[in-house]
């Protein structure tokens, strides 16, 4: 039985989201735009730190 | 260099506290530490704030601490990776470890290891991986030292021989001390002040960016021109197309072997329900954030002007460059007490692996709960005198070569933990076959770079350099699963589950008195 399958619809494919955002350095290696001084590579992957936990929080809601 | 006063009595006293808190854990929620489950998980009775302590306190170590900003200041943007390598373990976390918690309580599982027996009903393979769990964790816990040791030579604390060693062994004694007596309520406990004492440290010295260093776009300009003019060049602040695949490989690698480390089973398993590894799976990540900050102060190093001869010194620098003397000893002592969270922890993993599956398994069968406890507080010293006696023997860049090697060892028990939490396809002979291809394809790409992380291959005109760590895990996966078919095919029995299914998805009901069923 695959985690949270027990009847209610879950969310889990939430979880690959950051996979993809954070694995593909490509995607976010650049400097603009920035943000408070930081450059593009920096905030992003604080913005996706806030974001992976805030859809963890999402699936464990909704999976309860 | 002279001794900074002020800096060590404000030291001195912190530690001091701690030491204090160390021994008092005893009496905290107390149990009968003559037993296994409470001495080595505190009878598994910790909820979501504590177990966010201690799990925070555990895996974001001292040398962490010092190692992240340093390869940021030494090597700009690669050394960031572990920012998505913190941010990644956690959906990971969220999917693998709620299970392994439930089925551990199902069946009084303390380790990794015992699972694993438990799964595939194999004394060896369980071997294997209790071993390959005590091999990684010893140098970590050395490394611990190494970042003590930091810390109290940039107080100005010198010498030459066992004089110049002297504080590190008080400290290292005091923390035997403690762990033997309280187990893992003495990192617990002293998790909570490492770690508000950290989040304060870093947050004042980030806060204080703006003023001392005129802003972080002037720390990052800084950083660029810096790393524009080293010959040869070391690394730049955003990140060159050559490095995608490492810092990639990097940070996926160490985000699956996280959770697998025994230190962070230890963690896991000490929760009191299975809600708290769910819930510290959302909240966790705030020291991911911290660590973020912590690296970038690796830049506001280069800002500053701070000159070292060993990177592992960048941070002691930077915060005695910027900071009064008693903010430098309230820092110096988070990172100090910072280290002996983890060593306590690990060292409490790695003595729990060999009482029961060493010990216990293969050395004295009979052994009672408090034979086994009693065994695992002996080992625990053995384990941290062992560290100790590394790290004062031999030079700092061996444990620092084995720590690395560790992680790539570390996700070799990745079929057999993580995989086996979720199915039952592999034949145990096959896992510890593919765990054994596994240990030595990563040792040996390792050691013919020179004992570095990753490896590059040239494919056409591209260069790829993944992780070593995954390279030896593609190895050990396809070892397990064409040796899976080939040991079914021929016929060789596999050993027997005591795991059910019902058991990874929920954890044992609770025994009331009178029975429902009638």
């Amino acid at each position: 039985m695959k985690p949270g399958s027990q009847g209610k619809p879950t969310f889990w494919w939430l979880l690959a989201l950051p996979f993809l955002a954070l694995l593909f350095p490509g995607l976010y290696a650049r400097s603009d735009p920035g943000l408070f001084g930081f450059p593009f590579f920096y905030w992003y992957q604080f913005v996706w730190l806030f974001a992976t936990s805030a859809l963890t929080a999402l699936v464990y809601l909704r999976s309860r | 260099m002279k001794i900074d006063a002020v800096a060590l009595t404000v030291f001195v006293a912190f530690f001091g506290l701690v030491t204090v808190l160390g021994f008092y854990a005893a009496r905290w929620r107390r149990g009968d530490l003559t037993q296994l489950d409470e001495w080595g998980l505190a009878g598994r009775r910790f909820g979501v704030a504590v177990s966010w302590f201690l799990i925070g306190g555990d895996l974001y170590t001292a040398y962490t601490l010092i190692a992240v900003p340093a390869a940021v200041y030494g090597t700009g943007a690669a050394g960031f990776f572990a920012v998505p390598y913190t941010i990644l373990a956690y959906p990971i976390m969220f999917a693998v470890m709620p299970r392994l918690w439930n089925v551990s309580k199902h069946h009084n599982f303390v380790t990794p290891a015992d699972f694993v027996r438990g799964r595939y009903g194999s004394n060896g393979l369980a071997l294997a991986i209790a071993l390959t769990g005590i091999l990684a964790t010893m140098p970590y816990i050395a490394l611990q030292l190494v970042g003590m040791q930091v810390v109290i030579g940039a107080m100005g604390i010198t010498g030459s021989g066992l004089a110049g060693d002297l504080p590190l062994i008080i400290a290292f004694v005091i923390l035997a001390a403690y762990t033997y007596t309280s187990g893992l309520r003495a990192p617990a406990m002293i998790a909570f002040v490492k770690d508000i004492m950290i989040y304060a440290a870093v947050l004042v010295a980030i806060c204080a960016i703006p003023a001392k260093l005129g802003g972080f776009a002037h720390v990052f300009a800084a950083a660029k021109v810096h790393f524009a003019s080293v010959v040869p060049p070391a690394g730049s602040v955003i990140l060159g197309p050559k490095a995608y695949w490492s810092y990639a490989t990097l940070a996926i690698g160490s985000a699956m072997a996280l959770f697998i480390y025994p230190h962070a089973v230890t963690g896991i398993l000490s929760a009191n329900r299975v809600d708290v590894v769910k819930r510290n799976a959302v909240l966790l990540p705030a020291y991911s954030f911290l660590l973020g900050l912590v690296a970038l102060l690796g830049y506001a190093a280069i800002a500053a002007g701070v000159h070292v001869t060993a990177p592992s010194q960048v941070m002691p620098a930077f915060f005695r460059l910027l900071f009064p003397s008693w903010f430098v000893g309230f820092a110096f002592a988070a990172i100090a007490i910072g280290a002996l969270v983890p060593a306590a922890v690990m060292s409490i993993a790695a003595a729990n692996l060999w009482t029961r599956n060493v010990y216990k398994t293969y050395l004295k069968p009979s052994a009672t709960g408090a034979q086994e406890a009693q065994n695992a507080k002996f080992s625990s010293l053995v384990v941290k005198l062992g560290a100790l006696a590394f790290i004062i023997g031999v030079p700092t860049q061996y444990a620092i070569n084995l720590q690395l090697l560790g992680g790539i060892w570390i996700l070799q028990t990745f079929p057999a933990i993580v995989v086996g939490l979720f199915g039952r396809w592999f034949h145990h002979r096959a896992l510890l076959w593919g765990w054994g291809a596994g240990m030595l394809a990563g040792t040996a790409l390792s050691f013919s770079q020179g004992v570095k992380p990753t490896f590059a291959f040239t494919l056409g005109s591209a260069t790829f350099a993944p992780y070593i760590g995954l390279d030896a895990l593609l190895v050990n996966l396809a070892v397990t699963c064409l040796l899976t078919i080939a040991f079914d095919r021929a016929g060789i029995a596999r050993q027997i589950d005591i795991t059910s299914a019902d058991e990874y998805l929920a954890a044992p009901a609770v025994v009331v008195a009178t029975s429902t069923l009638g």
